[in-house]
């Protein structure tokens, strides 16, 4: 008799375990991914972290907000930055319920003009944009000008990026 | 045409007036706003300027200024910028820009096109405490170049997000919002808004445009945001939003309202007019141009046509026209 509530108990506890490790490494939501200034070289992160809950995503992007938490954004997160005090770019942090609303939204972006980069679990590269996606992390990464240093002062960023993830 | 500095320079001090007579505007501006499309073709101007940009891809400013006065002054047969001008806004009233910078400063109306406006609506005797440039929120003020001032006097730069919505609610159909206290503090508004495609609406341009004048426009969006036509009936919208500087600078023809600069597209262009219908339908047909041209389908294929435009003209509605033979296009 004891030792069946033993079991049960051990049972219990266990399942437990896996439902708090299960959550806390899936959405890992204590990570920041925002490489701090001089982190990857030349860039300078030029505005605060702004992050909006799902509910408030359309404060951000509205227009857009539908179709992110349609696919199960639970955060997304946003800061400027600056390379070479010049080449503005903002990086954008969706954070989503699981792997597969990253990959939605990366899909609905995909184009003919896209070069494939080696970054997280799939990568493109535009003349000045990059998204990649890791996991539930869905990241997009927008320079305002095309200079002949864009493409890579971005990859670079956006392997900052991805080592924080 | 004055650098960013100038410009808040001169904001901050006042303009350089020149003399105008009251009488003689109110009855020019009478005589030129015919909201009504049923005396006669909804007149829409498309100015180009290839060369806007220039090497390297920067704005050249006295080139949007050009465009704007080719504009302006094929909309109206008015030659001279000033006159014309002043056949459009009535002196001694408080004059709204909407302008729109949601897509953030990739996708915001032109900072130089809007330095532009607000010079010659100076030059035609609006004082500048009696300009409004206003956007829903303070970062999308800041896409469009402006910090959120408001000092008595000079050219008012309104967040809503700060100055705040009326506190009744105004309604018609399924629309029912709070109206933007910057909208409603002015006479007359001009809506400058960025030709871009849009993830539900299909188009954004003169009508969506004012979804950015309402305290949850997120609640207007559904059915491909259906509310567009129903939101421009609101009496506070239809009287006083009576021209529109449609700015195609720029514009995104997919992937919007955001920046996607993949997506990028430079009309080089302006679309002028006071039928807002007739503006997002010549917009809405660039718009398909731009798409077929870059093999992408149809806003309709794409499961999002732009059918407010359909709604606005409707007997219900009769904001404008959408008929291509009750619209005067001019391409200058």
């Amino acid at each position: 008799m004891l030792f069946h509530l033993k079991s049960r108990i051990f049972a219990t506890a266990a399942i437990a375990m896996v439902a708090v490790v299960a959550v806390t490494g899936c959405k890992k939501s204590g990570i920041d991914p925002f490489p701090s200034s001089g982190a990857v070289r030349g860039w300078q992160k030029t505005g605060e972290t702004r992050t909006f809950a799902a509910k408030d995503l359309y404060q951000y992007i509205d227009g857009d907000a539908e179709q992110y938490v349609s696919a199960g954004v639970i955060s997304s997160s946003t800061s400027d930055y600056k390379y070479e005090g010049q080449l503005e770019a903002v990086v954008d942090v969706h954070f989503m319920n699981d792997a597969v609303g990253a990959r939605k939204i990366m899909d609905t972006g995909k184009a003919g003009d896209a070069k494939e980069v080696t970054l997280g679990d799939s990568g493109m590269a535009f003349a000045q944009s990059i998204i990649f996606r890791k996991g539930p992390y869905l990241v997009r990464i927008v320079a305002y000008e095309s200079t002949p240093e864009t493409q890579e002062a971005l990859l670079a960023l956006a392997r900052g990026v991805e080592a924080k993830l | 045409m004055k650098n960013r500095r100038d410009f808040l320079k001169t904001a901050a001090t006042g303009a350089v007036l020149l003399g105008s007579s009251a009488a003689a505007n109110k009855l020019g501006y009478a005589a030129a706003l015919d909201l009504h499309p049923q005396a006669g073709k909804s007149k829409v101007v498309v100015a180009h300027d290839a060369a806007v940009h220039g090497p390297g891809g920067a704005l050249d400013e006295k080139r949007v200024q050009a465009l704007l006065d080719r504009a302006i002054a094929s909309w109206t047969g008015i030659e001279n910028p000033v006159a014309a001008w002043k056949r459009i806004v009535p002196v001694g009233k408080v004059i709204g820009l909407k302008v729109n910078g949601l897509g953030g400063k990739g996708i915001a109306t032109h900072t130089a096109l809007t330095q532009a406006v607000c010079e010659r609506l100076q030059q035609a005797g609006v004082k500048p405490g009696q300009i409004v440039i206003f956007e829903q929120r303070t970062n999308f003020l800041q896409a469009c170049g402006f910090q959120h001032t408001d000092n008595a006097g000079n050219i008012r730069m309104l967040s809503s997000e700060i100055y705040g919505y009326e506190p009744q609610q105004s309604s018609f159909g399924s629309a029912t919002i709070k109206l933007a206290k910057a909208l409603t503090l002015c006479d007359m508004v001009i809506g400058m808004p960025i030709l871009k495609d849009h993830s539900m609406a299909g188009l954004t341009f003169a009508m969506k445009n004012m979804y950015g004048v309402v305290d949850r426009p997120q609640d207007l969006h559904p059915n491909n945001c259906a509310a567009v036509a129903d939101l421009n009936c609101i009496p506070a919208i239809r009287d006083k939003v009576r021209f529109t500087i449609g700015d195609a600078i720029s514009s995104v023809y997919d992937g919007g309202p955001s920046f996607h600069p993949e997506r990028l597209w430079q009309p080089n262009a302006l679309i002028v007019g006071e039928d807002r219908v007739a503006i997002d339908h010549t917009a809405w047909q660039m718009l398909e141009r731009k798409r077929a041209e870059a093999g992408m389908p149809t806003l309709e294929a794409a499961g999002r046509p732009p059918r407010y435009i359909a709604t606005a003209a409707d007997a219900a509605h009769k904001l404008g026209v959408n008929d291509p033979q009750r619209i005067h296009l001019m391409e200058v």
